[in-house]
């Protein structure tokens, strides 16, 4: 039985429609990924879950409770890290997390928590010293603290660097493992593609796709894409021709093709009968991100991509 | 413990470790008291002009009022935005404690802080200046409860309409820099003209001070000054609950 049900989730902000109609399930103790650019509506959508925006229209369950009429025993239930959220900054780690103890009925070990997330070396630090790392791990303990049995984690990586990054997810993974259903919502590809056992691509308010990372891609009829700089100038209509080749571009002197079946070895063939050679050749598998491409038929912000990178 | 004892403790500890706000809500309102009394000169010759009575006797309901003013005026307000601002209203609304919880926990360490800094004020003026304690004790705390009532009030309201920590302070000194003088800090109400103290009788400080005045010199306050801050709570905080956004 699902832990949360999201039936035609609609929201609206004056004129802009937030959430145009989602719905989806998440099966208690995995790892749910909502992914999509920003502005897609995947924040507006878990508010809702967490009961801190009313819906329009539609409706959530969570743990068969109403995120509206049971509020309180929902948000005794369920830990939220949310963006943009914050703590005085003259706040201590470990008075953060003794505080907010206090507020659920069954809480966790702070102690162990602290530990676990690699913040004991700054139990006795203020929020405003701690790195951007070392703030969303004490978020993701607060998120913790209560031994909620789902937790939400809105964008917990952005901002990060790549170790931190790597730290985080890794702590994710320990968080399912202990049992806590995980919905975690990012823009970020490789984190949805890594860390969710089932993933729902969501894009202009509205629920494109919901499978597994590999299921996704799968879908895609996996399509290759073949990187490489010629050893001599060549003609794209020679590779055009080919069957197997569904599209040519170049990247300055990069050839890119991408095609199906043995589009790999029908290419260095027919380089090969004009003696040019292939230099730093590269092939890629698709991922998350082209069968994001595929299903909405753009990329997610590029200016974000890179900075993620 | 409860969510707004737990609340109230962490926030007494935040308060102590802002110099600032220490200094200002705490300590200024006694140390100012002592500085008028030891070093203007004639501060604590008796007056007859004033039937009497000393500036120092006078200046104890102006201090009491300041120290209101700067608690609820400025820190409280400037406080409250903050906590909005930066999203620990928001962090807050995901527990099972409501953000309004955090709101109680200032008030409540604001009324604290002004009560012991009113405290310590009044015992200096009746140890060091030996100033008369509160003729009409029962008179005393109806005022005081009323004016802190009505102060806060107003610094809920601005702490309500004010987006940024920044538009709130700044909102916050353009209300109290005036109310300063209102209260009879720059020169006593009793030295005001007749318009001059009218307006002032409008103010919750004016009347706060004349309530306090009137109480500690054993009458009891003037029901108009009572009805005025009264009138200033009601408004000011229905005002502030309708306007307020946790975000």
């Amino acid at each position: 039985m699902p832990v949360i049900e999201v039936a035609n989730l609609h929201k609206r902000y004056g004129q802009t429609v937030a959430v145009d109609d989602v719905s989806f399930s998440v099966e208690r103790g995995e790892i749910f990924g909502i992914l999509g650019p920003n502005g897609a509506g995947k924040t507006t959508t878990v508010e809702s879950i967490a009961g801190l925006r009313t819906p329009d229209s539609g409706r959530a369950t969570v743990l068969g409770l109403d995120p509206q009429r049971d509020g309180d025993e929902l948000r005794r239930r369920v830990g939220v890290q949310l963006q943009s959220s914050a703590l005085p900054d003259k706040l201590k780690v470990s008075e953060a997390l003794e505080l907010y103890s206090s507020f659920y009925p069954d809480p966790a070990d702070r102690e162990k928590l602290i530990d676990d997330l690699g913040l004991g070396e700054k139990r006795d630090a203020y929020y405003s010293k701690l790195s951007g790392g070392q703030k969303q791990r004490l978020s993701i303990a607060l998120a913790l603290v209560g031994n909620p049995e789902i937790a939400i984690l809105d964008e917990l990586t952005t901002g990060l660097d790549p170790q931190a990054r790597r730290d985080t997810w890794a702590l994710i993974e320990g968080v399912r493992d202990r049992g806590v259903t995980v919905v975690l919502v990012t823009h970020f590809m490789e984190e949805a593609e890594r860390l969710s056992d089932r993933v729902a691509l969501i894009d202009g308010g509205r629920v494109v796709a919901i499978d597994t990372p590999a299921g996704l891609v799968a879908a895609l009829d996996a399509e290759q894409r073949i990187r490489f700089r010629p050893s001599a100038p060549v003609d794209d209509a020679m590779l055009a021709v080919l069957p197997e080749v569904t599209g040519i571009s170049r990247n300055g002197e990069q050839i890119v093709v991408t095609g199906t079946g043995n589009v790999l070895a029908t290419v260095i063939l027919a380089l090969a009968a004009r003696q040019i050679v292939a230099k730093e050749l590269r092939v890629d598998q698709a991922g998350l991100d082209d069968a994001f491409v595929a299903m909405t038929g753009r990329a997610l912000d590029p200016a974000d991509a890179a900075t993620n990178l | 413990m409860s969510a707004l004892a737990a609340l109230t403790v962490t926030e007494s500890k935040l308060f102590r470790r802002d110099g600032m706000s220490l200094f200002f809500g705490l300590i200024f309102p006694p140390l100012l008291f002592l500085a008028l009394g030891a070093l203007i000169p004639g501060f604590l010759d008796p007056n007859d002009d004033l039937g009497g009575l000393r500036l120092v006797d006078l200046y104890l309901p102006i201090v009491i009022g300041l120290a209101l003013a700067t608690l609820a005026l400025s820190t409280l307000p400037t406080y409250l935005a903050t906590y909005r601002e930066k999203g620990v209203l928001r962090r807050l609304a995901t527990t099972p404690v409501r953000p309004a919880t955090l709101l109680e926990a200032q008030l409540l360490l604001n009324v604290v802080v002004a009560v012991i800094a009113v405290a310590v004020t009044i015992a200096l003026a009746v140890i060091v200046f030996d100033v008369d304690a509160p003729g009409n004790a029962v008179g005393f705390l109806l005022a005081f409860v009323l004016t802190a009532a009505a102060m806060f009030s107003v610094g809920l309201l601005i702490a309500a309409v004010s987006p940024r920590a920044t538009v709130a302070s700044g909102i916050g000194m353009a209300v109290y820099f005036p109310s300063l003088f209102f209260a009879g800090v720059y020169f006593p109400r009793d030295a005001m003209s007749d318009t001059l103290r009218a307006v002032s009788d409008a103010t919750p400080i004016g009347s706060g001070v004349q309530a306090l005045q009137d109480a500690l010199a054993g009458d009891w306050p003037q029901p108009l000054n009572l009805a005025i801050l009264v009138a200033w709570t009601v408004a000011a905080g229905l005002l502030a609950a309708r306007v307020f956004r946790w975000e």
